[in-house]
């Protein structure tokens, strides 16, 4: 194919991560980088227009939205009509819970509406996250602990552990609803009378029950591979030395399973920040245990471009959740740098 | 010529990527009102059509369409089948009327979303040419599928709410809210629960409490579609429920209760009264487990001084504005909604008919000995409100009606947030 060749350099499209060598230069040198480059970029063409399509697109697209007002009716035809540009009105709405008011303007939003439930769903959310994720990384540990040695059957107990993460989590929030369930197994085998979801505690502890057995699977298995990555010889050595079994786990587990353990507790969080079918299949959302994404399920319904601000301060927070643990707490996710794995402080 | 060839695949990409969200663009953006002009068009327009419809559990549909298919060779009808879920159903729509798409020509409404629909545009108004006659179909059927005073949509089937009582312990149904209260002495003494329908927070709670609101002689929404809850009324209505929940005549666990949770509760001999669907009754009388086989009878809702007034389920069937065959979409719809049809869907599905004749059908009361008595409750039945926000009035209604039921705050300042909270929904933004 083609001989004319502009002196332009490679330009790999962002992301692309294809490496591309730079060679001392010669003029069949460079025709060779130049073909290869071209090649790289018809390979990752595709990818490029499936990211635009599905990633670019919706993001910019929901950010344009957010910034019109919803489509309001016309008195006298009874018909919808556009909103127009809104500004950031639908973020003022939201973050102040301010709703539209009959006479025109804004006023504090009456309970039984979505934008007086902004701030209640954010602390629910947080809650759900801090709770889920303390008692998954706690029990994760110590699964994993258990599935590192080796025992006869160990691959039978990491089977079995695995089951609750391989089941759908719309399969398991209707299991956990059954269970729940005034006439369920929860209240028969305990002998309690609890409404297990109707009423907010026993709602909210019902919820990170279901998602601790249901996730935790996951958290032993990342921490697994961590534990896996240690060297038998420094346990052999420190045993040498005479510690403790404490020493060891708090010396030596601990700060080389650090890595893998900040990653795995990243990744949960933003997954338990978004939160959604376990909450609205098991509560439906009542009883104070709406989360931000329910939140947005429910305005789409009855606003999109409302519902397009939602999103977008729900992405912003999850973004900032995600910056803060890779900038302050050392999850080191992106580099992939030094055996070692510190996270930059 | 010296362009760089590399530059050729990221524009393809780019113009690929453009085309692409070209497609998408309608999605959201703006809703158009109006769509005045494509309900003006292709009135007389014959050929195939689709009819689109949620999953055909006891396939009635499929039979009906084979038997119009059979006399119209050049008028052919496709059958798209969506999920079981009314949510999904509701999106799938949404999104293909959004797009302007003609290929859902007649579609299957429930009588909750018909307003929204017709409010946005998207359904052919049912008047002139476009007419379809329901002077013979229950009158709360036909203002379920009335906007503005437009017809949108002809009803197809129906659905109301029964009192089932445990004829064995009270031998006459109680007319009243208050005959009922009175009875549960009854079922004090049995050791059992009095009453309960479904209070659970998602839409069975807005079935209840507007069933409580319009038996007491209250309404959720007035004439003009505005909000009318903070009346004598309203709060008699709701009233009724808190205090039945706190004095116990409604069993603590009934605010977690939706339909299958409370039938099972009454079945298995734990319940005096049950608000529910008809379906119920064939499970109640047939299953193994049930304990109340032939101790049931059937009533209509009790209200303030006789049969209370029933919220109204059931399906419309609309055509789109965007159906290139109107007049073969409009015959479609008559096939429907012609007696024989009605008659098929309630022997075939138990799916109660829309025309009242059929109520006193002998073969169809053999088969479905409820009939008689949802007759009644669908002839008192008032339609969920009628409004373009529906999503956000049952949310209102449901949150407060559900805090106001378990006591967390007083029925007039549930009753007074419900009104403001539609209000604002009603106000737009």
């Amino acid at each position: 194919m083609a001989t004319e060749l502009g002196p332009t350099p490679v330009k790999a499209p962002a992301s692309g991560g294809t490496p591309v060598h730079h060679a001392p230069k010669g003029v069949g040198e460079d025709n060779r980088i130049a073909s290869q480059g071209r090649w790289a970029a018809w390979l990752l063409a595709p990818t490029i227009v499936a990211l635009a399509v599905v990633i670019v697109y919706p993001i910019i697209s929901a950010i344009v939205m957010s910034f019109q007002k919803d489509a309001g009716l016309d008195p006298a035809t009874g018909l919808f009509t556009a909103g127009g540009p809104a500004g950031i009105q639908n973020y003022v709405n939201w973050l102040a819970q301010q709703c539209s008011a009959p006479s025109g303007g804004t006023v504090a939003c009456p309970p039984g509406t979505l934008g007086g439930q902004f701030w209640s769903a954010t602390a629910t959310t947080f809650f759900f996250t801090v709770v889920t994720v303390a008692f998954e990384t706690v029990l994760g540990f110590w699964m994993a602990m258990i599935m590192a040695r080796t025992f006869r059957g160990r691959s039978l107990v990491r089977a079995a552990v695995l089951v609750p993460w391989a089941i759908p989590t719309a399969v398991t929030a209707k299991l956990w609803f059954f269970i729940f369930a005034f006439e369920g197994i929860a209240n028969k085998l305990f002998n309690t009378t609890i409404l297990w979801t109707g009423s907010e505690w026993p709602a909210k502890w019902a919820v990170v029950i279901a998602d601790v057995w249901k996730t935790t699977p996951f958290m032993a298995l990342l921490i697994l591979a961590g534990l896996q990555m240690i060297p038998a010889e420094v346990y052999e050595a420190a045993k040498v030395d005479g510690t403790t079994a404490w020493q060891r786990f708090r010396l030596i587990t601990l700060p080389l399973v650090k890595p893998a353990l900040m990653v795995a507790i990243l990744f949960r969080t933003l997954d338990a920040l978004r939160m959604f079918d376990l909450p609205y299949i098991l509560t439906g959302g009542a009883n104070n245990t709406t989360t931000l994404s329910i939140l947005v399920i429910n305005q789409i319904r009855q606003g999109f471009n409302s519902a397009a601000a939602l999103s977008t301060i729900t992405f912003i927070i999850i973004f900032l959740v995600a910056f803060i643990f890779v900038r302050f707490l050392g999850a080191n996710v992106v580099e992939q740098s030094g055996a070692s794995g510190k996270g930059k402080k | 010529m010296k362009t760089p060839r590399f530059l050729l695949p990221a524009a393809t990409a780019g113009i690929l990527a453009l085309t692409l969200s070209a497609c998408g663009g309608g999605g959201g953006g703006g809703t158009t009102g109006g769509g005045g002009s494509d309900a003006d068009q292709n009135l007389d327009a014959r050929g195939p059509i689709t009819f689109v419809q949620g999953k055909d559990n006891n396939n009635v549909i499929r039979p009906l369409i084979d038997k119009w298919n059979a006399a119209h060779k050049d008028e052919q009808v496709t059958f798209k089948e969506q999920t079981d879920q009314a949510d999904q159903q509701h999106d799938d729509l949404v999104q293909h009327f959004q797009a302007k798409q003609s290929d859902y020509d007649v579609t299957d409404v429930d009588v909750v979303w018909t307003a929204e629909f017709a409010a946005k545009g998207w359904l052919q108004p049912l008047k002139d040419k476009m007419a379809v006659d329901t002077g013979a179909m229950l009158p709360a059927t036909v203002n379920s599928a009335t906007y503005k005073g437009t017809l949108y949509a002809a009803p197809r089937t129906s659905d109301g709410g029964i009192l089932f009582y445990r004829k064995d312990l009270v031998p006459n149904a109680p007319k009243t809210w208050d005959e009922m209260m009175g009875m549960c002495s009854v079922a004090k003494a049995n050791n059992i629960g009095c009453y309960a329908g479904q209070f659970s927070k998602y839409e069975g709670l807005t079935v209840n409490a507007s069933e409580a609101i319009n038996s007491a002689g209250g309404s959720v929404l007035d004439k003009d579609g505005k909000p009318s809850l903070n009346t004598p009324e309203a709060k008699a209505g709701l009233g009724n429920l808190a205090t039945a929940y706190s004095n116990g005549n409604i069993p603590k666990e009934a605010i977690t209760y939706k339909e299958e949770d409370s039938r099972q509760a009454f079945q298995s001999g734990k319940l005096l009264f049950l608000r529910n669907w008809p379906y119920v009754y064939s499970l109640m009388s047939t299953e193994g487990s049930s304990a109340v086989k032939d101790k049931f009878g059937m009533a209509a809702l009790p209200g303030k001084d006789g049969p209370g007034a029933s919220s109204l389920g059931g399906h419309n069937t609309a055509i789109s504005v965007y159906s290139k065959h109107k007049a073969t979409a409009l015959d479609f719809v008559k096939f429907l909604t012609s007696a024989e049809s009605e008659k098929f869907y309630a022997t075939q599905g138990s799916l109660a008919p829309v025309l009242g004749s059929l109520y006193t059908d002998q073969d169809l009361v053999a088969k479905l000995p409820y009939l008689p008595v949802l007759k009644t409750s669908i002839e008192k039945a008032v339609p969920r409100p009628v409004t373009p926000f529906y999503p956000a009035v049952t949310k209102a209604i449901q949150d407060n009606a559900y805090s106001a039921i378990k006591g967390e705050k007083s029925v007039e300042t549930a009753l007074s947030d419900m009104q403001k909270s539609i209000e604002s929904a009603g106000a737009g933004s």
